[in-house]
């Protein structure tokens, strides 16, 4: 049963910090989807990264909790040091197991996650990054008919990750920093 | 990507329970099927069939499969400020009481059982306090009870225990050898590791503490109400209830029963029968 929400995943790791600050504030108001937003990042001071988004976009910004239900028009953030995976009745589970790709969250697991239940309805971005975790959740997006769409790696602060995507294949669109925002309503606009 | 579909999962837990009375079908359906297709793939089976005869027909095979689709990740001092707000909040509160008992369900292969003995060892509490360890997974139990653990881990469980609050040095707390620590065995003098499941077990005593750290996530709503209701009958008043950094009571059945204690810190007080 696919879910009835379209859905926008984004991952990113090293120097995607800085893409994601600009991108938020070109976010239509109200948004017909739900982001979710993946980074490697250290376990301590989540809330100052939730301030920060939230100072860039009138949309609701929350750390993910587990048993949150996705609603269309919130951004949801993954908790540092858990997997976030997505439950079929629409809510978010979240698992402290194994490290994947020495991440966690791992980038590969929510994609593949969101993948499996939301098929062709799912936007998935993979941002700048060291490692190549993400890479292997593009190619299930892409095979479960979802759209793929990767940062310009020659934009990129760190291109591996993005380079790694598109050397495998499968990628619908390059985007520069500030196509971003752009891409994700127009996404929203004809999914809903 | 997922070689054991949706459905498949329904009936192979189904199997556990009918062959074994191991009930994992209230478990969250997302986190069951990326362990099980782990399992698959790790245990190289050729066709669901093929598993599937194996979980029915091999109770040897059981004891695996409950290790390896049960998460079994935990370090020691996990969330220091949680161990922080114990020491500061709850443990002069427990202080006051005769004889201490302290249930921690779901304990793994101890890390945070070790912390806590570590805790109460710090407020000269353990010699009054008796701290029983539960894991539906017995054989994480037994390397609970060894109290041996990779010793590339040490310096992490060392901050931790830092941030924590801990001021004495931590590497006496364990003895080195080769590539391990051994935590001393006065630690675990009070503690009684013993199986236990959450889902089909119930109450076994009253407690003025209950820690269950990040088991509840893998549950779905119905199972987190049934387990919070057994937590809840198996505290004294004024108990307190520790649970993972992710985990809440709101919109829980139990949720009117409790006070949380300090709203950045996962702990709840008993506060009504």
């Amino acid at each position: 049963m696919m879910n009835p929400l379209s859905l926008v995943v984004i991952g990113g790791s090293a120097g995607s910090l800085e893409v994601l600050l600009q991108m938020l504030p070109g976010l239509d108001v109200p948004l017909a989807v739900a982001i979710i937003i993946v980074l490697h990042r250290k376990s301590y001071a989540d809330s100052v990264l939730i301030d920060l988004f939230s100072s860039r976009t009138r949309l609701l910004v929350k750390e993910v909790e587990e048993k949150d239900l996705l609603q269309p028009g919130t951004i949801y953030l993954a908790p540092p040091d858990y997997h976030l995976l997505l439950e079929s009745n629409g809510s978010l589970s979240l698992d402290y197991s194994e490290k994947i790709n020495f991440s966690r969250p791992s980038i590969d697991v929510t994609f593949s996650s969101a993948a499996r239940l939301y098929g062709p309805r799912l936007l998935a971005i993979l941002l700048s990054g060291a490692n190549a975790d993400g890479v292997l959740g593009l190619h299930h997006v892409h095979k479960m008919g979802g759209m793929v769409a990767v940062q310009d790696p020659n934009s990129a602060e760190v291109r591996y990750m993005p380079q790694q995507a598109v050397e495998q294949g499968g990628v619908d669109k390059i985007l520069q920093v500030k196509e971003i925002a752009p891409f994700i309503n127009k996404f929203a606009a004809v999914t809903r | 990507m997922n070689a054991v579909k949706e459905e498949e999962i329904g009936v192979l837990l189904n199997d556990m329970l009918e062959c074994y009375g191991y009930d994992f079908t209230d478990y969250s359906l997302a986190s069951m099927q990326r362990r099980i297709n782990r399992l698959f793939s790790m245990d190289r089976f050729p066709s669901f069939a093929e598993f599937r005869y194996r979980v029915r027909n091999d109770p040897a095979y059981i004891q695996h499969f409950v290790e390896e689709i049960t998460v079994n990740v935990t370090e020691m001092f996990r969330d220091p400020s949680f161990y922080l707000a114990l020491r500061k909040q709850v443990l002069p509160m427990l202080a006051t009481y005769p004889f201490i008992r302290i249930w921690h369900a779901g304990c793994s292969t101890g890390e945070e059982v070790y912390s806590m003995a570590i805790l109460l060892q710090e407020a000269n509490l353990l010699h009054k306090s008796v701290i029983y360890a539960t894991d539906i997974n017995t054989a994480v139990l037994e390397k609970a009870r060894k109290g041996i653990f990779p010793i590339a881990n040490m310096q992490q469980y060392s901050q931790n225990y830092i941030a924590s609050g801990g001021q004495h040095d931590f590497s006496a707390y364990y003895s080195a050898k080769y590539d391990y620590a051994k935590f001393n065995e006065s630690l675990c003098r009070k503690v009684i590791f013993a199986p236990h499941n959450l889902v089909t077990d119930g109450s076994f005593n009253e407690f003025q503490l209950i820690i269950c750290r990040n088991v509840l996530i893998y549950f779905n709503k119905d199972l987190q109400d049934k387990v919070l209701k057994l937590f809840s009958e198996s505290l004294e008043q004024l108990g307190y209830l520790g649970l993972g950094s992710k985990e809440t009571l709101k919109f829980t059945a139990e949720v009117h029963k409790f006070r949380q204690i300090d709203k950045r810190e996962k702990i709840w007080r008993k506060v009504s029968i």
